[in-house]
């Protein structure tokens, strides 16, 4: 795909991005949601445990965060609420209420060594044993 | 004289009756204005009850797992 287009210098990065942009939208769209992965950016802020679930269904920083790391977090949680807002529609519950059965899980689902927010407010590290989790939480 | 002083104490005692009844009223006022307060602060207390998340778990856990990316 393009090969002669990559000959010529001039538009090769033009081309590139039009690929990159491509991809990206053939992933979004191609394939819905079913096995679609984490940003890498997110992936290794996760692992690093710069960030972590909160109670509250959202992300949160466990340290200070880079200006990059801040936009990454803010965009996924807008992501997040849009989410939990058509999820509480049609379920019949509020926004809150969703975010925090969601937040339940996340907790639940983090992996050892990543970040979590204890219903007191402090950060924990994940290790093999259950986490600490609100009493409401199934 | 007399009449006079007696009509002043029929003053007195409709006067003191009248700020009775303000005060009274005043203070049934002021519960009217109280009670629709008082619940909607304990509904904001425990907005989200254990009974709601177990209702809406299934549901959190389906939305989880079809939009991994975000989450």
């Amino acid at each position: 795909m393009g090969n002669d287009k990559m000959r010529m210098t001039k538009w090769k990065p033009t081309g590139l991005a039009l690929a990159a942009i491509v991809t990206t939208a053939a992933v979004a769209f191609a394939v819905p949601s079913a096995m679609a992965q984490r940003d890498p950016a997110y992936a290794a802020a996760r692992a690093a445990g710069q960030i972590g679930e909160q109670p509250d269904g959202y992300l949160g920083f466990a340290t200070a965060p880079t200006p990059a790391i801040r936009a990454l977090v803010q965009d996924l949680n807008i992501k997040r609420k849009a989410a939990y807002t058509a999820s509480a529609q049609s379920t019949g519950s509020t926004v809150e209420q969703f975010a925090f059965t969601s937040g339940c899980n996340l907790i639940a689902q983090t992996k050892p060594g990543e970040k979590y927010q204890t219903p007191g407010g402090a950060w924990k590290t994940r290790d093999a044993g259950p986490p600490e989790r609100d009493a409401r939480c199934p | 004289m007399k009449t006079t002083k007696t009509g002043a104490r029929r003053l007195a005692i409709g006067g003191r009756c009248v700020a009775a009844m303000t005060g009274m009223w005043a203070l049934a006022g002021c519960v009217q204005i109280d009670t629709p307060d008082k619940p909607i602060e304990i509904n904001l207390n425990i907005n989200i009850r254990q009974e709601v998340v177990y209702r809406l778990d299934g549901d959190a856990k389906k939305l989880i797992e079809q939009n991994s990316e975000i989450f």
